[in-house]
């Protein structure tokens, strides 16, 4: 395996290039259900680079002794204990978060971004390289969830963070913090990003 | 039977369909002008002038040339308005409108490419958005019009207070509701003229208005309302303009003349289960959504077998 992305590399794709929600598609069930604000976005999003960062180095330490037809299920085990301590943790301290946000810490673990890296890249590279896969991924994916936060909650609701920011005039979209609203909002924000892509490549054969 | 394409009249393109919609909207427009004044001229001004500038941006965007000419965000803006309250602020008309252009209908590759209804998918998104301006509240706070059209809808009415107005005023549309909706006889004038002029199918308002019938009146007879509940049902809401100008739009409806029944059926169905079960007193859009829906599943469950086959 002389090829494999070395792990700068890793990190810098995970932001942008593979951005797990706009180019892989990736961890779409907690993208629309927990976007509707930028403090559940951003809990979600904390709890998702916990727990992949985990999982990738565990697995990255233990790669040498998976047997591949039983690979997918020690991922799994792996992902899971972390999910439960994540969601022991939201529980006790932030018990609010915990929750607004429901069922959607333990779907953590059926988040397919996670057992994708383990798979691509813990499975197979050293623990420094799946950390810095880690990284990326979840800053990817923090990205992509508080872009879909932002538009979502100053639409529906006029604020940010939950702090005022349009004036009091501004007529709430609801449907915007509705789950409609979410699946509007990421069909726009893939279209811009991909038409952005377009251009920088037109842009760059041109030159 | 001559062999296909059976080509009757090679005028029928789609600048004419849209001019004959809008003449058979024209009654419509008249009756919402005389019963809601200003609220009716302001909400049409609003909804067409966004509607055509919609259409310009987002197909500019899209890198085409402009479609204006063919008079379909016209037809949309003025369905569009009307089907709206007259109470709703400008900027309901004008998120609808871009809702309707953009995502009803240009993200879809434009004019005869949409799934659904341009129309309907801009006022469904006001509907849920703005709840307040454009539920049952917002039919009663229009000031300065006649008594009769500044209480509840008739569906509202009947609905969550039991109340039953005359079925002539009904029938005329001396009566509250979305700027179009009121007048039964307005719509039957300007539907029919498109009918006959096959503008639009005879199967789907038939089908619905058949449909709705029919549960209706097992429902009043059930009810023992003599007649009443009938009536309001067939001439209160948005039935009579939904079935001839919305139901009918030869894009998002099937094709095929088997199709058309099983679309009004499936629509009138819709609406009736909308209006008795659900918290809304009316379900027309939503009804003529959900089929919009299913009309590809429509189209390809009627497509007729060429001779020969099967």
């Amino acid at each position: 395996m002389a090829d494999q992305p070395t792990a700068f590399e890793r990190f810098v794709q995970g932001i942008l290039p593979e951005n797990p929600v706009y180019r892989q598609l990736l961890g779409l069930c907690p993208t629309l259900a927990v976007s509707n604000g930028m403090k559940p976005a951003l809990t979600m999003a904390c709890s998702v680079a916990f727990v992949l960062l985990c999982a990738n180095v565990v697995t990255s330490l233990i790669r040498n002794l998976l047997k591949p037809h039983l690979r997918i299920v020690v991922f799994t085990l792996t992902i899971a204990t972390f999910v439960t301590i994540a969601d022991r943790f939201l529980a006790a301290y932030l018990f609010q978060m915990s929750k607004t946000l429901g069922p959607y810490i333990p779907l953590i673990i059926v988040n397919c971004l996670i057992i994708c890296r383990c798979e691509v890249c813990a499975s197979k590279q050293s623990v420094f390289t799946a950390a810095s896969d880690a990284l990326g991924q979840a800053l990817g994916f923090g990205l992509a969830l508080s872009s879909i936060a932002t538009v979502r909650e100053i639409f529906g609701t006029g604020m940010f963070f939950g702090i005022r920011l349009l004036p009091s005039a501004w007529p709430d979209w609801v449907i915007m913090v509705l789950p409609p609203g979410a699946f509007i909002t990421l069909g726009l924000l893939l279209g811009l990003v991909n038409w952005i892509g377009i251009v920088k490549s037109r842009r760059s054969v041109n030159d | 039977m001559a062999p296909s394409p059976h080509i009757l009249n090679t005028a029928n393109t789609t600048q004419r369909m849209m001019k004959d919609v809008l003449i058979g909207l024209l009654p419509i427009i008249c009756m919402s002008v005389w019963l809601f004044r200003a609220y009716a001229v302001k909400q049409l001004i609003i909804c067409t002038l966004a509607c055509l500038i919609s259409e310009f941006l987002f197909v500019r965007m899209r890198g085409r040339s402009a479609s204006l000419g063919d008079c379909s965000a016209v037809v949309t803006g003025i369905i569009l308005a009307l089907s709206l309250p007259g109470s709703a602020p400008w900027f309901v008309g004008v998120i609808a409108s871009m809702i309707a252009m953009g995502i009803g209908k240009i993200i879809f590759g434009g004019l005869g490419m949409n799934i659904f209804n341009p129309a309907m998918v801009g006022r469904a998104f006001v509907m849920i958005a703005f709840a307040q301006l454009m539920g049952a509240s917002a039919y009663e706070n229009m000031t300065g019009l006649a008594d009769a059209v500044s209480g509840a809808t008739p569906l509202s009415a009947l609905k969550f207070s039991g109340s039953a107005i005359k079925i002539s005023e009904l029938f005329w549309g001396v009566t509250n509701g979305s700027l179009g909706e009121t007048s039964a006889f307005a719509c039957l004038v300007g539907g029919l003229f498109i009918v006959l002029r096959k503008t639009a199918s005879w199967q789907i308002p038939l089908s619905i208005i058949l449909t709705v019938t029919g549960i209706a009146g097992i429902t009043d007879i059930a009810g023992s309302h003599s007649g009443e509940f009938l009536f309001h049902h067939l001439f209160g809401g948005a039935l009579m303009f939904g079935a001839f100008f919305i139901a009918t739009d030869p894009v998002t409806s099937p094709l095929t003349a088997k199709g058309k029944w099983y679309f009004g059926f499936g629509t009138g169905v819709l609406i009736m289960v909308i209006r008795l079960f659900s918290g809304y007193p009316e379900g027309v859009m939503f009804a003529i959504l959900l089929m919009n829906a299913v009309t590809p599943l429509i189209n390809r469950w009627t497509t007729p077998l060429p001779m020969g086959e099967a």
